[in-house]
């Protein structure tokens, strides 16, 4: 601080004695700060208020617009499709947290122990799909998956041919789509968690470990009562990762499935992209979005509590 | 804080005498399946770049094969003159380069101001940017949406490029990149009688350069791979980016399905290419939210 205001009196007796020279200090952040606040009122914040003004709003297009109240949001309890996608979605989200993370950790632990030697080779490996597109990982997986044509039934049906099953209808039967896209979210995103998880590992300290062997503490009790307790905020993160990436699941099922069939593959961000961008029903989308706040606003609630509430450090 | 250091000194002296084992017998197995998974991995990636140069009867034919049996360009010649793939390859180099140009500089300079500057309004302002990043991006579409057909600006290249540019995350990264540089630079080039601006531009714009590259390759990849925002702003095939005119090719051009796959190559292989040079700031960019979110 005291080098600034020195700092301060030398610019005074700069070259140029214009106003602006004289205040250009205190003027500086403001000219760097606004091309950004610009663009960012424009483009971030209203968007965010106007969209919420929006829900309360019924109307097809942009022009006619009557009051509705909370009218969007009960509708959205009575509507069909919407439950539906909350739930395909849900399902998806499960799958993310509660399929692909641990595996993730199970990839992280196993690059960062001592038995693996090429970690930098493994870590670009599983990273890899990270940088698709999902349009790219449609148009390769609607081969792999096709029920007449796709490479997973003919493999299955390569390993046991004529066994009775098959061939699954990975797009087409409604028990089974959504699962389909949980083993496309994993085919994608384990290689992104797994180094989340590596940064967490890395920031552990050798020097607990070496007191727990000491203390007599076999590789499972250190993992349980070291690496897990000390890896809480990464796998807050991971958490939170997860739920808000599943809920934005939108272009693979667009392309697939187009939320078939009959919507068992129908998620939230396809169903508002139909109603908004379809129908043009703009509030009800907007009352779409706002939902959307409030469950993920609820889950990293509940995850915040169950990651960090029982601190006991 | 200096034992500390010393004690990592000392334990990373020790974990040397414990040398890694990839050739004991759990090494094996942990290696053998690490090998399975990166084949299980890689498989879906190598299957389309093979197949792009397989003709269709190879590629729904039986038996299946990796390799192409009969190496062909066909596919690629059929996309370059049935649909404008050239002219969405062009489109989305503008959008991307000039998006990252644009990400990059108001980041940088927002995160200046942010970093090394005390203002009235900053904290307020600072908070404000980051509730902003936890809102998910659907609620945002509708309302953009309006904004660009009040604009005027369908099918243009600013309505791919500017809504996007305006990134959050982008001021959060170059502020904490900035914020570790000495102020004795900034007030040595003040004494020199460089304006504000010129510090930016002379002195700090070249040392956050790590930052910068970190902040570039992911807004670039974004920009490349991106596929909801220009579906919703872009209707005249001549404007697409890439990801969105192989989509639109996904469903009529299925039962020509070399063609598809040649145009997912194409529209892959620049990613993979960025990635390849640049895979260290492509990591510390993903994992920046990890580690400095988590601790």
């Amino acid at each position: 601080m005291a080098t600034q205001t020195s700092a301060r009196g030398a610019s005074g007796s700069g070259p140029s004695s214009s106003w602006y020279w004289r205040n250009q200090r205190r003027l500086a952040p403001y000219l760097f700060i606004s091309p950004f606040f610009i663009l960012f009122i424009v483009f971030g914040l209203y968007p965010i208020l106007y969209s919420f003004w929006l829900s309360f709003y019924k109307g097809f297009g942009f022009e006619e617009k009557t009051f509705f109240g909370l009218g969007n949001y009960a509708y959205l309890l009575g509507d069909e499709r919407y439950i539906k996608s909350v739930r395909n979605t849900t399902q998806y989200a499960l799958g993310s947290l509660f399929i692909l993370s641990p595996l993730a950790l199970l990839l992280a632990l196993a690059i960062n122990s001592r038995y693996v030697k090429w970690k930098g080779l493994y870590k670009t490996a599983f990273f890899f799909p990270v940088i698709t597109s999902a349009v790219v990982i449609t148009i390769i997986f609607s081969r792999v998956l096709d029920k007449q044509y796709g490479i997973l039934n003919l493999g299955l049906d390569y390993l046991k041919p004529g066994a009775g099953f098959g061939p699954f209808g990975w797009l087409e039967d409604p028990q089974i789509v959504m699962i389909s896209f949980i083993v496309m979210g994993i085919w994608t995103y384990t290689g992104i968690n797994m180094l989340y998880w590596l940064a967490g590992l890395t920031g552990i300290s050798k020097d607990f470990y070496e007191a727990a062997e000491v203390d007599g503490a076999n590789k499972v009790q250190s993992f349980r009562f070291i690496t897990l307790p000390l890896l809480r905020p990464v796998t807050l993160f991971v958490a939170i990762q997860a739920i808000v990436g599943s809920y934005g699941l939108f272009a693979q099922p667009l392309l697939l499935t187009e939320g078939g069939p009959s919507d068992a593959s129908l998620t939230v961000t396809l169903y508002l992209y139909q109603q908004g961008f379809v129908y043009f029903n703009v509030g009800y989308a907007s009352a779409i979005a706002y939902s959307m706040v409030l469950l993920l606003l609820v889950l990293s609630i509940i995850n915040i509590v169950v990651f960090q509430g029982y601190n006991t450090d | 804080m200096s034992t500390q250091v010393e004690m990592g000194q000392r334990v990373g002296a020790t974990e040397n005498e414990t040398p890694s084992q990839p050739f004991s017998p759990l090494g094996i197995l942990v290696n053998a399946v690490l090998l399975l998974l990166v084949v299980l991995t890689a498989l879906p990636f190598l299957f389309m770049a093979f197949s792009a140069f397989k003709p269709n009867s190879e590629i729904f034919g039986e038996p299946i094969t990796l390799f192409p049996r009969d190496w062909t360009i066909l596919n690629m010649q059929d996309l370059l003159a049935t649909v404008p793939f050239a002219r969405w390859f062009i489109n989305t180099v503008i959008v991307a380069v000039l998006g990252t140009i644009l990400t990059v500089t108001l980041s940088s300079l927002a995160g200046f101001a942010f970093a090394k500057y005390d203002f009235w309004g900053k904290n307020v302002l600072f908070t404000l940017m980051l509730v902003t990043i936890l809102i998910p991006f659907q609620v945002l579409l509708v309302p953009q949406f309006q904004i660009i057909r009040t604009l005027g600006w369908f099918n243009t290249y600013q309505a791919l490029i500017v809504p996007g540019a305006v990134s959050a995350f982008g001021i959060f990264l170059m502020r904490q990149y900035t914020i570790s540089l000495p102020n004795e630079l900034l007030d040595a080039a003040r004494v020199d009688g460089a304006s504000e601006f010129t510090i930016w531009w002379r002195v700090i714009f070249p040392l956050v350069r790590p930052g910068l590259a970190v902040l570039a390759i992911l807004s670039f990849t974004n920009n490349w791979n991106d596929f909801f925002w220009p579906l919703i702003v872009t209707t005249e095939p001549s404007m697409f980016v890439i990801n969105l005119g192989i989509a639109s090719l996904v469903g009529p051009y299925d039962y020509q399905y070399g063609i598809l796959l040649s145009g997912a190559l194409l529209a892959s292989l620049p990613v993979i290419i960025v990635f390849l040079f640049f895979q260290r700031q492509f990591l510390e960019g993903l994992t920046a939210g990890a580690v400095k979110g988590g601790g």
